[in-house]
């Protein structure tokens, strides 16, 4: 298993204008985005969201590759929305075969699905892919903020989700290291059925849950000793501040959604 | 060195509060005091007392009975808590348990912001601690790539962002490998002599305790021995006593002394070790014990 090839939070340094642009108006964009596209009813809104993702893919300097390498996880889920939609759409029907019939209004329901599904996937990835991770949990917590007022823990999940992504590596070091020993003790990974698979890995998660509490509690004194006591009074290294490019950003966000509504609602394109 | 005291215990005594009555406590009635500005070497066997002892320091744990005061703070006092970990920052044994953040200046970040210090200060704070450590040139690395002594030399690096009087490294070296261990010690020594922090290093490793200029030996819950290394190594039966070896210098000129060889204990250094055995051997055997 090679689990040191695992990358996580998938982010390709660079310092291209979408590298440059503050995660929040990022993570705005993304909403907004998403929204857009849900919103997109035909040929010329879902035309003109393309070409907008299209553009800001080349912006980014990102590989396109790259962003076609990070759909493939979801070719199965494309292909049989693809099917369900080209089949059981009734309509103008162009060719049948017994129960099979696919219609015109079918061909291009699944179209649409397709574009939709592939764009959404496009969009997240265009945002892990041009903000570091810790970036992306600074601005979500940012974000997020005016939540706190309804007690919800928003510190606390920014905290949670930079600590996983400080041991993530961490434990697949170490999961590695345990197969390396169980391997030596005999254990046996790759034969047998599904059932028998499963079981074979009972010797490796025992050990990694019961490394990690420890960790966990290691840590939780450390951060401790280091006087962390939740978010009052708390500063940081890093300060995200709007430039004039975000206002742009967040302007054009809207103005994109915004003008995707008018086509569905008015003229219904 | 006339300083006061910054660490300052009156019999100090610690049991765990669900260990059976009549259990010897882990601590049993220490008193001591050590000087701000000192590099202090706490040694001992597994189960001595070391390490709670260390933790009693940072208000992890507080007396069952006596007082603890850090630079005159009362680590008993709930409301003392952020002041005394402000001023007595801790290193661990497990380099990969203690670093938070993913990435290293993140992490040496991680103390400073806590203590709320304003954004451009925490920047020149952590640009200056990763250099004093020598890390500064990785300050933008993943810690999971870093080996296990650059890995706590940035656990130092967060612990001294802090500004903290003192340091308190609880077996910090026992994980590493000897390159690391050396990197560690040496990091510790310059920041003690050049930047005449408080170290306190908790180890039962004998050739980094005899670096200290102090060495406080304990065992069973008790101090049994107290003085500069040079002083304590010439105490091999007690140190013995306590399941400790001494230097293996020592151990030499020790076993030269029972043979009647009339030897000095306190060459512990092998260039000094090798001086003492040179001299011995220029000398005529006859004169030298008759």
């Amino acid at each position: 298993m090679a689990l040191k090839d695992i990358t996580l939070g998938q982010y390709f340094p660079g310092n291209s204008l979408l590298h440059r642009f503050d995660p929040r108006s990022k993570i705005l964009f993304t909403v907004l985005f998403i929204a857009a596209i849900f919103l997109c009813k035909g040929l010329v809104s879902y035309g003109i969201t393309l070409l907008i993702l299209l553009m800001m893919i080349g912006i980014s300097k990102v590989q396109p590759r790259v962003f076609l390498k990070g759909m493939k996880p979801v070719v199965f889920i494309v292909v049989c929305t693809a099917i369900l939609n080209l089949f059981y759409t009734s309509g103008t029907v162009l060719w049948s075969w017994g129960i099979l019939k696919i219609t015109e209004e079918g061909i291009w329901k699944a179209g649409f699905m397709v574009l939709r599904i592939l764009m959404l996937i496009a969009c997240t990835l265009l945002l892990t892919y041009t903000t570091s991770p810790i970036l992306l949990t600074d601005g979500l917590e940012k974000l997020l903020r005016p939540l706190k007022k309804l007690n919800f823990p928003v510190h606390e999940l920014s905290m949670m989700m930079s600590i996983a992504l400080r041991f993530i590596p961490t434990l697949i070091q170490e999961t590695d290291k345990i197969i390396s020993a169980q391997k030596a003790r005999g254990a046996d990974f790759d034969s047998g059925n599904l059932i028998q698979k499963a079981k074979a890995l009972i010797p490796i998660l025992i050990p990694l849950f019961i490394s990690s509490f420890r960790r966990a509690e290691e840590l939780a004194i450390a951060m401790e000793c280091r006087c962390y006591h939740g978010d009052e009074g708390r500063t940081s290294l890093r300060q995200l501040r709007y430039a004039g490019r975000d206002y742009g950003l967040i302007v054009f966000s809207i103005a994109l959604c915004a003008g995707i509504v008018v086509l569905r609602v008015v003229f219904g394109l | 060195m006339a300083n006061d005291p910054i660490i300052k215990a009156e019999h100090l005594t610690f049991c765990y509060p669900d260990e059976p009555a009549g259990h010897p406590p882990v601590l049993d009635d220490i008193s001591l005091e050590i000087e701000a500005g000192s590099f202090v070497a706490i040694l001992g066997h597994n189960g001595s007392g070391k390490s709670t002892f260390a933790k009693h320091i940072n208000a992890l744990l507080t007396p069952t009975a006596g007082k603890l005061w850090v630079d005159g703070l009362d680590t008993g006092d709930p409301e003392n808590l952020l002041n005394i970990r402000g001023k007595v920052g801790m290193v661990f044994q497990n380099p990969d348990n203690q670093i938070v953040a993913s990435v290293v200046e993140e992490d040496v970040a991680f103390g400073p912001e806590n203590l709320g210090v304003p954004p451009a200060e925490i920047r020149q704070r952590v640009d200056q601690a990763l250099k004093m450590v020598g890390m500064y040139d990785l300050r933008e690395h993943s810690p999971h790539l870093l080996s296990g002594g650059q890995k706590q030399r940035v656990a130092i690096a967060g612990i001294i962002a802090m500004m903290p009087r003192c340091i308190v490294l609880d077996e910090a070296t026992a994980m590493l490998d000897p390159v690391g261990r050396r990197e560690t010690v040496e990091t510790i020594r310059t920041l003690n002599e050049q930047y005449g922090i408080t170290v306190l290093l908790i180890t039962h490793h004998m050739d980094e305790a005899a670096q200290a200029q102090r060495l406080i030996v304990m065992a069973g819950g008790h101090i049994i021995d107290d003085g500069p290394p040079a002083q304590v190594f010439q105490h091999v039966d007690t140190l013995r006593s306590a399941g400790l070896a001494v230097p293996e210098t020592v151990a030499l000129l020790y076993a030269l002394k029972q043979e009647g060889f009339d030897v000095p204990l306190d060459a512990i250094s092998d260039e000094a070790c090798a001086q003492v055995l040179a001299d011995l051997l220029k000398k005529p055997p006859h004169l030298g014990g008759e």
